[in-house]
């Protein structure tokens, strides 16, 4: 019993730890796409390419005045931002993220644990997330931030109808709430996964999904809470330092844990698009061995001078990752994080690119889209759904 | 491996010790680092460089309610459909099932179509149909 308490603290702390550092290099990475799409470089002062721009931003932002105008209701307008990093950090507790591994002789999951509720818990603890945002713009005080903060919650509670219904329909192909059996009901490659496979492929579903999810995160192009050109920045217009900073971290905390959800219901979680026998296991290799080349041919043929150093060292260790993919002593925990990471990387990457293409929609067309066509969409592809399993299989 | 209900939720108690912990650490410490400066125009809301008039404890349209409400009737339907997909194929139960939600889904659909037709929907107003006076 006493080690599985250490254990579960252990586990907790790596996974906490691996959560922020991914939320800070989040916010660079976004910077460097949008940036590319625009044709400039973003971020390239602070460390080479920018890489420790995160680390400056965080301590910028935390050596900020600190503003608590006089004005504001004190309690709530302090409790928002803390309950929407609270709430927003929590939720990462239910998801796996692979099959079960040795450490040391201790065998254990990796995730922190298997609620069988698990889907639930994240629908729950996600919708009280709206909380944080509700009470910001209304403690605040100010009209901007009223306003924003308005439109942001009647945003969330509709589009949060076709999310919890496009959750559904995959749940009716793999009948379970736990996570980890979710992953389990789709495992053999990719023609098992619930996006692709029969009697009713949910792709319509995943699709339906991810513009919920959209505006469950208050992204482009469902940004209106934060529209900048009629509501200065919305339900944080008041804040400052890292109370202003803790919406934004919460704000990517719900991306990774949406990306997640994802991932998990209908791309098969950590499962690998095809069997290893038919060589799966090479491809991480492949990719990083490939990066690492041409950061290599790069590096000698530099276009600035600083690329000269900082391309090759790049080079060197992605060649090294790819050795190290290799190993078969930590293939086996390595190669289902790999697998997971992709999946996750390549929906955080469609929101990246989302951003940088479409411009914001009006009020009234976000309303009308969320209750007048995907809330029917997502009905008629759960019914039919239903109708193909019963009848169908 | 957990086996009692207190082991499978343990780890969400950790969790959100972590999470609070934080959240508190990290506001915390920004108010200790930061230096603070007061002056009247300063302590005023932002309103874009324009002296505010009143304060933003005003009434706001009543959509936003009628969304909340809306809601809360749709999204308790909703999480009727879980426990409902989860034994869904158990054995006799599909056909069965299906056929009871049917129905369920029927109720409640005529219910939004009807507020559809009302205009409940509408946030605009623009096609909303034109009354004679």
């Amino acid at each position: 019993m006493d080690s599985f308490i250490v254990i579960s603290v252990v586990k907790a702390v790596v996974v906490f730890g691996a959560l922020l550092t991914a939320l800070a290099y989040l916010q660079w990475v976004e910077r460097k796409v949008i940036a590319h799409i625009q044709v400039r470089p973003g971020p390239y002062r602070v460390g080479p390419h920018g890489l420790l721009q995160p680390v400056a931003d965080i301590v910028k932002l935390i050596t900020k005045e600190d503003l608590s105008p006089p004005f504001v209701n004190k309690t709530l307008y302090l409790a928002a931002p803390f309950l929407a990093m609270t709430l927003a950090l929590m939720s990462i507790c239910v998801i796996p993220f692979g099959p079960a591994i040795r450490v040391g002789g201790v065998q254990t999951w990796m995730q922190l644990t298997d609620l069988n509720i698990g889907v639930l818990f994240v629908l729950a603890v996600s919708s009280i997330g709206v909380y944080g945002i509700a009470l910001a713009g209304w403690s605040s005080n100010n009209k901007y931030a009223l306003l924003g903060s308005l439109r942001s919650s009647a945003q969330m509670i509709s589009y949060e109808l076709p999310l919890s219904l496009a959750i559904a329909s995959p749940l009716l192909l793999s009948n379970t709430l736990s996570l980890r059996l979710l992953v389990d009901s789709q495992a053999g490659g990719a023609w098992r996964w619930n996006a692709l496979r029969g009697p009713f492929p949910q792709i319509f579903a995943f699709v339906i999904f991810l513009i919920a999810a959209f505006a469950e995160c208050n992204r482009v192009p469902f940004d209106l809470p934060e529209a900048e050109n009629e509501l200065v920045a919305g339900f944080h217009t008041e804040y400052s330092s890292m109370k202003f900073a803790s919406f934004f971290m919460s704000e990517y905390a719900n991306m990774i844990t949406v990306s997640c959800m994802a991932t998990l219901l209908f791309l098969g979680g950590w499962d690998a698009p095809w069997p290893a026998r038919y060589g799966s296991s090479l491809v991480p290799t492949v990719l990083l061995a490939g990066a690492g080349l041409m950061a290599l041919y790069h590096g000698i043929h530099p276009w600035r001078r600083r690329d000269r150093y900082s391309l090759p060292a790049a080079g060197a260790v992605f060649l090294l990752a790819a050795a190290v993919f290799l190993l078969p002593a930590v293939q086996s925990w390595l190669m289902p994080l790999f697998w997971f990471g992709a999946k996750v990387g390549s929906i955080l990457f469609a929101f990246m690119w989302v951003r940088g293409t479409l411009p914001r929609l009006r009020y009234d067309q976000l309303m009308g889209f969320a209750w007048k066509y995907l809330f029917p969409a997502a009905m008629l592809n759960l019914l039919l759904t239903g109708f193909l399993v019963a009848w169908g299989s | 491996m957990p086996k009692s209900y207190a082991d499978v939720y343990f780890p969400v108690v950790v969790q959100a010790v972590l999470a609070m912990a934080m959240a508190a650490g990290l506001l915390a410490v920004s108010r200790l680092l930061g230096k603070r400066v007061r002056d009247r125009i300063k302590d005023t809301p932002y309103e874009s460089g324009i002296t505010p008039i009143g304060d933003a404890r005003e009434r706001f349209s009543v959509k936003f309610y009628l969304v909340g409400m809306l809601f809360i009737l749709f999204d308790i339907e909703a999480i009727f459909l879980y426990p409902w997909v989860v034994i869904f194929r158990e054995p006799g139960m599909a056909k069965l099932a299906f056929v009871e939600m049917l129905v369920f889904v029927i109720l409640i659909l005529s219910g939004f179509f009807y507020i559809w037709r009302k205009g409940a929907l509408d946030w605009s107003g623009a096609d909303r149909p034109r009354r004679k006076p």
